[in-house]
């Protein structure tokens, strides 16, 4: 150090100031490199500014001779393509019409909006592809109530894992339901209190959940004919309504299974249910997703049930 | 002036630094206030009702901005995740505006009508019992604390004096009329706040609970109304390219 500070003694400029009698301070020049990258960063903003928009001045700015172009549709029906000074909204535009990604997309896109459900399905390629859209689709959009495998939530939302369809599973039906949304609703029933849990025995007894016989059989049987108006006379259900067959294992809103063995707890279970009814509302997605993301979606979700 | 007087005078030299590191900033901020383009002219923004202002309060006092953004940026991706980009337009009522810079959770500019009533309550109580993967935190007071919605009026008149048009003289609220209707702009009226905010609160049946107004009910008022106001389906391709 001291070696090399003796060599420089007298070559290299000091700045002038002196402290403590002999302290100096070099006044090196700047390393060479440096400073032509520095004269690069200027000569590259100049050219920015000539590209792109850059400079403000009154009420607007300085817009390049950078352009981007894209296509919109004209009065006339006809397709135009349009140039704008460069800006990210225009790159956006142009984007979604023809980066290579949207192009690939918008080819398969094509194809699903074209094909009839049927002939999607006997088409692997295409069910394929509205599969994986359907499955990210589903995951924004549906996992959050009905969970990400779709086996929704006893007593909240219902399932859609099962082969069990409260509105049927036609794809006419469930891309309906997607786009407008459901109003679930059962009106809270006004029972007595000493048929209740005869009705509740009765609506078990219809799946094998429980066991009844004479006398309390017929009130139960009796008190059920106000169910019958949805859940028909013999509890099957009622798909146009939403109303669902009680005669199978699925329970979507009582926690039946959840009871084991013990039918005094399935029997508050279904008792809660009468005596509240239920409230249930899914938002119409309509507004947020195209109808072929649409269809996508219920390809997805009818096959999450087996279909 | 000579550098060395510069150098050796450290209240010149702070008063000089602060000159030149302002020019930076002024140079990009200052040409927005007169660049006429910046805000988008689009239909239906509107101020936030009374409730949907506490719920605002209630977001920003919880800190929800510090783990979801509420600004969709121009990019594919993002458009197919959460929808049209976000306006400028779009938080010229928000004081402060809720872009956020941080996405542990999802962006929330769209997130309006995107799930029920039901479930926002429910996640906002408590979010793994509905995504068991989800990493975000409980608010369960929300749900069991009233809301005070005490000083509404106070809030409303605070907003309009940084220019939200709320309105409080005769002449204010006709203009009012004029932009969003006679509905809203008695929605917008300072000395109807209270009532207002009950109305909407019985109104709807944000918490599940129709007999209380809980602070669960402002937020999820709040969340319900984000990003739906702009009817985009009313405007071409690339109309709002104009605005930049």
């Amino acid at each position: 150090m001291s070696q090399q500070t003796e060599n420089k003694k007298g070559q290299v400029e000091t700045t002038g100031h002196v402290w403590d009698g002999d302290l100096r301070e070099y006044n090196n020049p700047l390393p060479r490199w440096w400073l032509w990258a520095f004269y690069v960063t200027i000569v590259f903003s100049v050219v920015y500014w000539i590209l792109y928009p850059a400079w403000p001045y009154g009420d607007s700015y300085t817009k390049g001779i950078s352009t981007v172009e894209y296509t919109v549709e004209g009065e006339d029906g006809q397709e135009k393509t349009v140039s704008e000074p460069w800006n990210t909204r225009a790159l956006f535009t142009r984007d979604m019409q023809s980066s290579p990604s949207a192009l690939a997309q918008q080819e398969w896109v094509g194809k699903v909006k074209d094909m009839s459900f049927e002939a999607i399905e006997q088409d692997p390629d295409t069910l394929q592809f509205a599969m994986s859209v359907g499955h990210v689709t589903f995951g924004d959009y549906c996992a959050a109530c009905h969970g990400a495998g779709g086996q929704g939530k006893v007593g909240a939302y219902p399932n859609l894992a099962d082969n069990a369809w409260l509105y049927g599973n036609s794809y006419e039906t469930i891309v309906n339901k997607i786009h407008n949304g459901i109003q679930g609703m059962m009106p809270a029933q006004n029972v007595p209190e000493d048929t209740i849990d005869d009705l509740s025995k009765y609506v078990l007894s219809l799946s094998g959940n429980a066991e009844v016989s004479g006398e309390a059989a017929s009130r139960g049987k009796q008190a059920f004919a106000s169910c019958a108006g949805c859940h028909g006379a013999n509890g099957k259900g009622n798909e146009a309504l939403g109303a669902p067959n009680l005669t199978d294992a699925i329970w979507g809103v009582a926690d039946v299974p959840g009871c084991g063995d013990d039918v005094g707890c399935k029997v508050d279970e279904i008792n809660y249910v009468v005596n509240n009814g239920i409230q249930r509302q899914m938002p119409g997605f309509g507004d947020r997703l195209s109808e072929t993301q649409i269809r996508m979606l219920a390809i997805y979700v009818r096959q999450l049930g087996g279909n | 002036m000579k550098h060395e007087s510069i150098e050796i005078n450290s209240g010149l030299l702070i008063v000089l630094t602060l000159m030149v590191i302002s020019i930076g900033g002024l140079v990009e901020i200052v040409p927005l206030f007169h660049i006429e383009e910046t805000v988008e002219e689009v239909d239906g923004v509107r101020p936030y009702t009374p409730l949907e202002l506490r719920g605002r309060d209630i977001y920003v006092r919880e800190g929800c901005y510090t783990c979801h953004s509420q600004m969709i940026r121009p990019f594919r991706d993002e458009m197919l995740r959460y929808g049209h980009y976000s306006l400028a337009a779009e938080s010229q009522y928000d004081h402060p505006f809720q872009w956020g810079s941080k996405r542990t959770g999802p962006d929330l500019a769209r997130v309006g009508g995107k799930y029920s009533n039901e479930w926002q309550t429910q996640h906002l109580v408590d979010p793994q019992s509905l995504v068991p993967e989800s990493i975000m935190p409980g608010y369960p007071w929300l749900l069991e604390d009233e809301l005070d919605y005490s000083q509404i009026e106070a809030r409303m008149v605070a907003q309009a004096r940084v220019g939200v048009p709320y309105s409080r003289t005769q002449s204010e609220y006709e203009a009012n009329v004029e932009q969003f209707g006679q509905e809203m702009a008695d929605k917008l009226h300072v000395s109807n706040g209270v009532e207002v905010l009950e109305a909407q609160a019985a109104a709807e049946n944000w918490d599940g609970d129709p007999d209380r107004i809980t602070e669960m009910d402002a937020l999820v008022a709040y969340l319900q109304m984000l990003g739906t106001m702009v009817d985009f389906s009313k405007y071409e391709d690339g109309h709002f390219n104009q605005f930049r």
